[in-house]
């Protein structure tokens, strides 16, 4: 339950989306213009106008025109800082969001790629409670990392994010909304304890013993070595008998994945147990496919594999 | 084209402050210290410089808040040296030792963005501070140059930002500067001044030494050796002689046997005047806090807001607390006061009981002269020139009957001494006589066309009532040193002085002096009087408050409308090939081909062809001639680049049928 200011807010933007500088989702890329840039004093910026009218009157009392002038000039100074902050975000332009892989109740990484065509300095990117600095040269992109934190699977929209300025003089704030118009895909948190698969598919065929054909490496000689495994060529540029050493073959059973099996059990609680049968399977490097209601994905590893069974799991309604 | 660079971004940081920011705080206080060390008391810059060096020096060992058991004692021990030194905490002199004092206390626990800001704005206003003290050009431009650093510092403070070293850092706010430097103009012109304080008018404890109503030999040292300017003259027409320069500003009546003092006539008219030859000339008077306007030997009228008193002194309404810049005319030759009034007797006046042997030599040349009163004057010249006597600016301490001291033992010592003695001489033997005290001399800058009087440039000299003739002068310092009134106050001094008083150094000081007057009439004299008439050339005779604030509220308005333009201007980037290209991409983008980040132009390109069979022709012809054109030449001929540009423009993506 958010609180009441949150709630007036929220309710605020829906309402006087003119007034709360309420912006919809939109397509990227975003590039920051004179219409959505939005300016106002910081605290410092406040203080240190009092200062100056502290210093203007005691310049005109003491008919002091030096200092007249002399607060005139930082006084003129610190309003042209307004213009340099508001300039720090003018044409700024977001091209791309990307998202990282994250479980659900982690923060997911996003890496925003922002451009500009002339450099800049001091801009932060505030997402919740997150927030990082960066600076642009004017030639390449900056590539910005975020963590969003994320509560349950399936699509997550971007929320609305304040990108700002205080540059140069921290005496004004320039701010602008982003809210690109794109979702990460969160994946589901695996169940912490279960059963493992039925072993359905552990059959001879996939238990058979076989050496790999691919040579991994060169090592030294040792006692028993079958003659036919000697590498000679190379060891006659060494002192030394080097032995080629092959992989070593795939010893783990196939996992066949399937949805059916798991029945009697709520929708979430098999995606949890799935998802763990999938953490286990790529942690242990076994090959598996995965059957899902509307979806099957056929044998295969490696973390693509992986990526698209858990993409496939998040999805699921 | 659109590599990615290596990620510039950074993680925010919290809180902590840079070295940098520390630095460059440190330095803006160190600032602080230097522009205001000429009225701060030594011994407390001193301290303060080094807790601020201490301070500087223990945070780059390890950052950290100096603990509250140093802070505080610090603290009280700044309070009770103020109160020591001035007497109390506040007004101008106190405040100012306060507010340094604690403005380097500042910095002993500053740890956080938000103390640097602190730190910063102090710094600002105490910058400010020192211009209370002396707000000539130099000083000015000085402490405009500290605000160097702490904008620095402020800049500093922002994360992620291109690595600079601390000269370029401190180069970046002087654009920042520049650029504001219009508008500070402008509102310098308009912002309305007060005609009056709203609170406590200047101390006069501030007042440079100058000329003062009482004078005792001796007295002007400090004066002779203050090369501060006193005034500026300009003439209409051509300007008096060198002998002729005599600024008057007291007529002294009274000896009491120590010093002269000047009194008041009161109500009476003013001295008649036989003027012969006027001069028309115009006076800019820097401050003395008194109420005496110096004139040109004699004044024949007065300027507005002043009077003329019974024996030609000219007193302001209101002391002189501002440049004051006064016109009217003098006469150069004269005849003052032809017949004596019923009061001459004080003209004869002395204190009974000193200098017995001054009163018998005065007396003894009237018994000798008779009723020849120019032979006594040229007796008394006589003794000055003839009779052993020494110019110089540190004379002898003399005793209780001082004329007897220096006629006949000391035999040496300036204006004051002289003329001082010289009177005594005239009254003892009858002639009515007088002190003047006022300035002679000065350096004619011919550049700006005026004569720049120095405080050290005060004399003193005497006049004598002749009859037929009123009042005469007479110089006695003349008959001893005529360099002193031929080439002026430094020339008779000789090697006195100090060694910046060179001649060289000193040829330089007079003339940049115009600068100083250029300054002290635009910027320091700019007053509310000043600024009433500022729209006379526009037909506008007074301009009052409300009129002002419309001009500035306008002024300001026009100067951010140009920064705005500024600051929405887009610049066009330079290259053509580049633009043509966004050309075709934008035009391609309408039919959804949209150019992928990282993504280079051939592929891009042939991605279109695909798409658009119907254009395939054209497209690879397009993307053919670009890659041509970028990367076969260092610089693209540019009719190539051209036409280039035509056949992009002549693309029509639209007309494809999908």
């Amino acid at each position: 339950m958010p609180g009441l200011p949150q709630r007036l807010q929220d309710w605020a933007e829906r309402r006087l989306p003119a007034l709360t500088r309420y912006r919809r989702p939109e397509g990227l890329p975003v590039e920051l213009h004179r219409r959505r840039i939005y300016i106002v004093p910081t605290g410092f910026g406040l203080g240190f106008s009092v200062l100056l009218l502290v210093m203007l009157v005691g310049a005109l009392n003491y008919n002091n025109n030096a200092a007249l002038l002399l607060t005139c000039l930082l006084g003129a100074a610190s309003a042209a800082s307004m213009l340099v902050a508001f300039r720090s975000l003018d044409g700024l332009r977001l091209e791309q969001v990307r998202a990282g892989h994250a479980v659900a109740g982690e923060s997911i990484e996003l890496t925003f790629t922002l451009q500009s065509s002339r450099p800049r300095n001091a801009i932060r990117l505030d997402l919740g409670d997150a927030s990082a600095s960066f600076a642009l040269d004017g030639h390449g992109a900056a590539l910005v990392k975020l963590a969003l934190p994320t509560e349950v699977r399936g699509w997550q929209a971007l929320p609305r994010m304040r990108l700002w300025s205080s540059w140069p003089l921290g005496m004004f704030r320039a701010w602008s909304w982003l809210h690109p118009a794109q979702s990460v895909l969160v994946w589901p948190r695996a169940e912490m304890a279960g059963p493992a698969p039925s072993a359905a598919a552990d059959d001879a065929r996939h238990m058979r013993l076989h050496r790999g054909e691919e040579l991994a490496a060169l090592r030294a000689y040792q006692a028993g070595d079958p003659r036919r495994h000697v590498a000679w060529k190379a060891s006659a540029r060494h002192d030394n008998l080097l032995v080629k050493d092959f992989e070593q073959p795939q010893n783990q059973p196939q996992w066949q994945l399937d949805w059916r099996q798991l029945r009697g059990m709520a929708d979430e609680a098999r995606i949890a147990r799935l998802a763990r049968w999938l953490n286990e399977a790529q942690q242990h490097r076994r090959s598996f496919s995965l059957w899902l209601p509307g979806n099957e994905i056929g044998n295969g590893s490696g973390a693509l594999h992986y990526a698209r069974c858990m993409d496939a799991l998040a999805c699921l309604p | 084209m659109s590599a990615l660079s290596p990620a510039l971004a950074r993680r925010s940081t919290v809180a902590a402050v840079g070295q940098r920011s520390f630095d460059l705080l440190s330095l803006g206080m160190a600032f602080v210290l230097a522009v205001n060390a000429a009225h701060l008391p030594w011994w407390l810059s001193l301290a303060l410089a080094c807790a601020l060096g201490w301070r500087w020096w223990q945070r780059r060992q390890r950052a950290g808040r100096v603990p509250g058991w140093v802070k505080l004692p610090l603290l009280a021990l700044l309070t009770l040296a103020v109160i020591v030194q001035y007497g109390n905490l506040f007004g101008r002199a106190a405040g100012t030792a306060l507010a340094i004092g604690l403005l380097v206390l500042k910095l002993l626990e500053t740890e956080s963005p938000r103390d640097v800001r602190v730190g910063v704005g102090f710094t600002c206003f105490t910058l400010m501070t020192a211009l209370l003290f002396d707000q000539g050009m130099v000083s000015t431009v000085v402490v405009a140059l500290g605000l160097l650093p702490a904008l620095a510092t402020l800049r500093a403070l922002e994360p992620a930002q291109a690595p600079a070293s601390i000269p370029r850092s401190l180069l970046s706010p002087l654009a920042l500067l520049a650029a504001a430097l219009p508008l500070a103009l402008l509102a310098f012109l308009l912002v309305p001044r007060l005609s009056s304080p709203l609170w406590g008018a200047p101390s006069r404890d501030q007042a440079r030494s100058g000329l003062s109503d009482r004078m005792s030999p001796g007295g002007f040292t400090e004066l002779l050796t203050d090369d501060h300017p006193a005034m500026r003259v300009s003439f209409d027409g051509a300007p008096p002689p060198p002998d002729q320069r005599y600024f008057r500003a007291y007529v002294m009546a009274r000896y009491d046997g120590v010093s002269w003092s000047y009194s008041d006539a009161g109500n009476l008219p003013p001295a008649v005047l036989d003027a012969a030859h006027a001069v028309k000339y115009r006076i800019t008077l820097l401050p003395t806090h008194r109420h005496v306007l110096p004139t040109l030997d004699v004044p024949i009228d007065v300027p507005a807001d002043a009077s003329m008193r019974r024996d030609r002194v000219v007193m302001a309404a209101r002391p002189v607390d501002d440049a004051l810049t006064y016109a009217l005319s003098s006469a150069t030759q004269y005849q003052l006061e032809p017949q004596l009034d019923e009061h001459h007797r004080r003209w004869l006046q002395l204190p009974a009981g000193f200098n017995p042997r001054t009163l018998a030599l005065g007396q003894s040349w009237r018994q000798r002269h008779g009723s020849d009163e120019a032979a006594i004057v040229r007796a008394a010249l006589a003794l000055f020139h003839d009779g052993g006597f020494r110019y110089t600016l540190a004379p002898a301490p003399l005793g209780r009957n001082a004329m007897d001291d220096f006629l006949f033992d000391t035999r040496e010592g300036f204006c004051e001494h002289y003329s001082s003695a010289f009177t005594v001489l005239m009254r003892a033997a009858g002639i009515p006589a007088r002190v003047v005290t006022g300035y002679q001399g000065g350096y004619w800058n011919k550049l700006g066309d005026y004569l720049l009087v120095r405080n050290s440039d005060a004399h003193a000299w005497s006049e004598v009532w002749l009859a037929g003739r009123g009042w005469v002068r007479v110089d006695p310092t003349a008959a001893v040193r005529p360099e002193r009134v031929s080439l002026g106050a430094a020339a008779a001094a000789g090697d006195q002085l100090d060694w910046y008083h060179d001649n060289w150094l000193q040829g330089f000081r007079n003339r940049w002096d115009i600068v100083n007057r250029w300054w002290d009439q635009a910027v320091t004299g700019f007053d509310a009087l000043r600024q009433r008439s500022l729209l006379t050339p526009f037909g506008i005779r007074a301009t009052d408050t409300t009129t002002l604030g419309v001009l500035l509220a306008i002024g300001t308005t026009l100067f951010i409308a140009i920064g705005l333009a500024w600051a929405l201007l887009r610049r066009q980037s330079r290259d053509p090939l580049r633009e043509a290209l966004r050309e075709l991409e934008r035009k391609l983008a309408r039919q959804h081909i949209v150019r992928h980040v990282g993504e280079g132009p051939q592929h891009y390109l042939s991605r279109a062809a695909r798409a658009l069979p119907s254009k395939r022709e054209e497209l690879m012809e397009l993307a053919k001639r670009y890659l041509d054109l970028r990367y076969a030449h260092d610089e693209p001929p540019t009719e190539s680049v051209h036409a280039f540009r035509r056949a992009v423009r002549d693309f029509r993506a639209k007309n494809v049928v999908k």
